[in-house]
């Protein structure tokens, strides 16, 4: 074997090694202890998953055109959105931005060789692999129907599907997350090149910070209150049940203590990557660096302490209901804060539309609509309207698709030059946008309206009032499928026959651009050492590009 | 077909009850706050893009650091929308949180997949709810299996029907007609057919309809009966002196526990009261009332209640 692969890359001695063809085989991949690498495998598995989600989506789309359901009874039509959820959430969003950018660039942006941990890298994306077979075994054998929220006592004693592994696949993916948040948090400590000080820091690292907090403080509390679900379930200890002795609501609220924070866990990912792209493509330095950091860190602590504001129509006692109102209402003004900062760095820029920039200006318009339209759910009279209808969903919608996914999207347009050393078709890259953003909006803004009408969600069929807006957002959610398979496609092309990228495409600052394309195994040829802010680009040489 | 889907199409719901203007008055004024951000949002994005488009490949822009009194600014304002927004929006909840006196008393059992409604006088339905025009109602809610919740759009209203408490909400119509209700909390396989209708009725015709029909031996006399059935009558005897505390004038009065605390005594209270005794024990008894969980159905409990309540002292009004 040794031999073979000193000869095996004579051919390409024209290309430099670098962390892709510096090894070949299964094995080299399989057992790899580069974070690049690792962010890779992850990268192929959340793929995947966001694929096999994207289709129960489109299946729930076609149902729900007819307001009888067009194409499956109404138990399959609750696993299409339990198992939609789940995966989505638990499978996509979480691990997208951290597991795959963040992994690729804590140590890039840094100046680090690696995390500080890479066989517990290794091993974490080993967890979430194990936990995605359980989740797909519960699907492949019938799939669960109790909603990706796993209310009791419904889920705990009333359901008859596969609740165990799919809840067991969720508690193993989750030590996933708690030690790749571990890892951020020591290699951020610890691993800082010469000369990189906290607020030098490029913001994305803020942001990985702020959500390896939220990994390591509030993933145990989803454990527990799965692990409890687990022994009601399997051993009828009464904990949520009252005809145990349970209580219901207790699930309720364990699991919104760590699945609102899991919100910000989606968002803070993509938040970082917005604060990278929009001074690139401005060629200016951030606006109000210190508070968008600081803010991202007011968000991660705040979000532990909003959980109640799901429960405003459970009973609790409306005084419960008024302190939750008020945090929710404070976790609202960083996030705003953030966005007028965003706006800010465009003033007396240097813009340009390349498709990254496109996705961070789509995400700046819709994490806003997002974002606002949480007022009239933290305000506790409209809320109590609107809850657990279609307003809700578009609503997480606006945040976690038009928030996150357009983030990670973004990321992915930013930095794959850097990962895959080539350069995408741009003027594919700039339609998928304009597609993908006028598809989400005709999906997701009709829900507005159907939620504030009063339709339910989860519902399987509906009463035929509905139907316009519920055509509407099957046309949309077509149009939105399409915009995300075209990426798919000429980033999978790009990769044999895009042009040759160069270490800096962008001409962007950060140490990641100063190292070749795809960078070396062992990330820079000298240690780098820093002397500069993050985004100085008005001192930055003309003509690098 | 595709003709009816362009008919009727409602773009706004109905304001059916006492409160849904009010409550829409701030709807309106956060879409309002929305719009008006978004447009703001969008429109200076598209300016800063058009205005400051790259002209040159070369451009290298001067570089600003931030600004504190817009941070300041961009801080207060968003903070200060928000706390008038808490502060509208908590008022309206608050007021709205209590039924008023004298509201009609209705109670409302989930079960997968149907609502069953249950009139004091003996009349009961399901997934239909007939209420008077113009007179508050008030509904305890209450599942027999997993969360549910009882939703009004019309009305504005929505409350979750947890399986061993009670929940309680409460509405005046304020227009005649049919309005729909839903199951807003996911229960299970038929959840989207957990719906039924709200019948607004002129008064006079909602009292021919209460006294129509066969209807049953109201909800009082019932728990009396079972009262007597069930042995409760042994230990509590009505003039005092039996191994239990008489129940006569309890409701809606506090009452010492054993444990020192004082307790209110409302539905919820003698719900678990009789189920688990043993829970909070009354000052002065000892703890020997049997467990009454898993013997009773919500029902039974419901109509126990009922006659507790009507158990007044001389010369009380109806709680
Ligand atoms: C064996 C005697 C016994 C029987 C039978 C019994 N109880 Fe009791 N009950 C008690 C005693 C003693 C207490 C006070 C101590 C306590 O709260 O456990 C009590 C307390 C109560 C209270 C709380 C009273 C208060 O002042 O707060 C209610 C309500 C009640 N019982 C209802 C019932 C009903 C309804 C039944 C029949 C289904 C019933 N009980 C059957 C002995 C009995
Ligand atoms: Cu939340
Ligand atoms: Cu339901």
């Amino acid at each position: 074997m040794s031999t073979a692969t000193t000869v095996a890359p004579e051919p390409r001695a024209a290309t430099p090694l670098n962390y892709l063809n510096v090894e070949y085989g299964w094995r080299s991949w399989l057992f790899t202890k580069d974070h690049k690498r690792i962010a890779l495998l992850y990268l192929i598995s959340i793929t995947f998953y966001f694929f096999i989600g994207g289709a129960f989506a489109v299946l729930m789309r076609i149902h729900l055109i007819d307001p009888q359901g067009a194409l499956v009874q109404p138990e399959t039509y609750n696993k299409l959105f339990t198992m939609h959820g789940i995966i989505m959430i638990f499978f996509f969003l979480i691990p997208s931005i951290p597991s795959v950018l963040g992994n690729f660039l804590v140590p890039l942006m840094i100046g680090a060789r690696d995390l500080a941990f890479p066989r517990l890298n290794l091993l974490s994306w080993y967890i979430y692999m194990l936990g995605g077979a359980f989740t797909m075994y519960s699907v492949i054998h019938g799939g669960v129907d109790t909603g990706w929220t796993f209310y009791t006592p419904y889920s705990s004693t009333y359901a008859n599907s596969q609740v165990i592994p799919a809840a067991l696949g969720i508690f193993i993916t989750g030590f996933s997350s708690i030690l790749t948040g571990l890892n951020f948090i020591v290699t951020i400590h610890k691993m800082r090149a010469p000369g990189m000080t906290w607020f030098r820091m490029p913001l994305f690292l803020w942001s990985m910070y702020a959500t390896s907090i939220i990994f390591v403080l509030g993933t145990p509390v989803l454990a527990i209150a799965l692990f409890l679900l687990f022994l009601e379930r399997v051993f009828q200890v009464g904990i949520f049940t009252p005809a145990l002795g349970g209580d219901p609501l207790l699930f309720q609220h364990l699991f919104w203590f760590y699945s609102h924070p899991a919100v910000y866990i989606m968002i803070l990912p993509a938040m970082g990557v917005i604060s990278e792209i929009v001074p690139c493509f401005s060629r200016k330095r951030i606006f109000g660096y210190k508070v968008i950091g600081f803010s991202s860190v007011a968000i991660a602590v705040l979000s532990f302490l909003v959980w109640g504001h799901h429960m405003f129509v459970t009973g609790q006692s409306i005084y419960t209901g008024l302190v939750f109102s008020a945090l929710s209402f404070m976790v609202a003004i960083p996030s705003a804060i953030k966005v007028f900062n965003w706006t800010a760095t465009l003033y007396k820029g240097s813009i340009s539309y390349d498709a990254p920039m496109l996705y961070a200006l789509g995400f700046i318009g819709l994490f806003t609509m997002g974002g606002l339209t949480g007022l009239f759910l933290a305000s506790l009279s409209t809320d109590v309207q609107l809850n657990g209808t279609y307003f809700i969903v578009a609503h997480f919608h606006y945040i976690m698709v038009g928030g996150a996914v357009m983030g990670y999207l973004g990321g992915m347009h930013y930095w794959w030059p850097k990962i895959s050393g080539r350069l995408y078709p741009e003027i594919w890259a700039r339609l998928a946008a304009a597609i993908i953003f006028v598809g989400f909006n005709l999906t997701f803004f009709p829900q507005f309206m159907l939620g504030y009408l009063g339709m339910p969600r989860r519902y399987a069929f509906y009463p035929a009032e509905f139907q316009f807006l519920n055509v509407m957002s099957s046309a949309g959610a077509s149009i939105l499928g399409v915009g995300y398979l075209i990426p798919l496609i000429y980033f999978a092309w790009s990769m044999r026959y895009g042009p040759i990228a160069g270490p800096n495409p962008w001409g962007a600052t950060g140490l990641e651009w100063q190292t070749p394309s795809p960078p070396p195994k062992d990330n820079f040829e000298q240690p780098p050492a820093v002397a500069d802010e993050a985004y100085d680009y008005a001192h930055q040489e003309v003509g690098l590009v | 077909m595709p003709n009816a889907m362009f008919q009727n199409i409602p773009f706004h719901p109905d304001q059916a009850s006492s409160i849904a203007r009010s409550v829409d008055q701030l709807h309106f004024v956060i879409t309002g706050i929305t719009l008006f951000f978004t447009f703001l949002i969008f429109s200076t994005i598209c300016y800063f893009m058009i205005k400051y488009r790259r002209r040159s490949r070369d451009e290298r822009p001067a570089n600003i650091e931030g600004s504190l009194p817009l941070e300041i600014a961009w801080t207060l304002i968003p903070t200060m929308i928000c706390a008038g927004l808490f502060i509208w929006a908590s008022s309206q909840y608050f007021a709205n949180a209590k039924a008023p006196d004298g509201a009609i008393e209705v109670f409302v059992t989930g079960r997968q997949w149907m609502w069953k409604v249950q009139h004091p006088e003996g009349q009961s339905e399901i997934n239909e709810l007939h209420v008077p025009l113009g007179r508050p109602v008030k509904l305890t809610i209450t599942s027999e299996d997993v969360i549910h919740d009882f939703f009004i759009p019309a009305f504005r209203v929505k409350k979750d029907a947890v399986p061993g408490r009670y929940t309680s909400l409460w509405f005046t119509a304020t227009e005649t007609g049919r309005f729909h209700l839903f199951c807003a909390q996911y229960c299970g396989a038929f959840h989207a057919g957990m719906e039924g209708w709200v019948i607004v009725m002129e008064p006079n015709e909602y009292e021919r309809w209460l006294n129509s029909g066969a209807s049953g031996e109201t909800l009082e006399a019932a728990g009396q009966r079972l009262f007597q059935e069930r042995g409760c009558a042994n230990c509590h005897v009505e003039a005092g002196g039996g191994r239990g505390p008489s129940l006569r004038g309890v409701f809606g009065h506090p009452v010492r526990l054993a444990n020192g605390l004082t307790a209110a005594v409302d539905e919820s209270y003698l719900r678990e009261a009789i189920l688990t005794p043993n829970s909070h024990p009354v000052a002065g008894y000892p703890p020997i009332m049997p467990a009454f969980q898993g013997q009773l159905d919500e029902e039974q409990i419901l109509d126990l209640i009922a006659y507790i309540r009507s158990l007044r002292n001389e010369g009380e009004a109806q709680p």
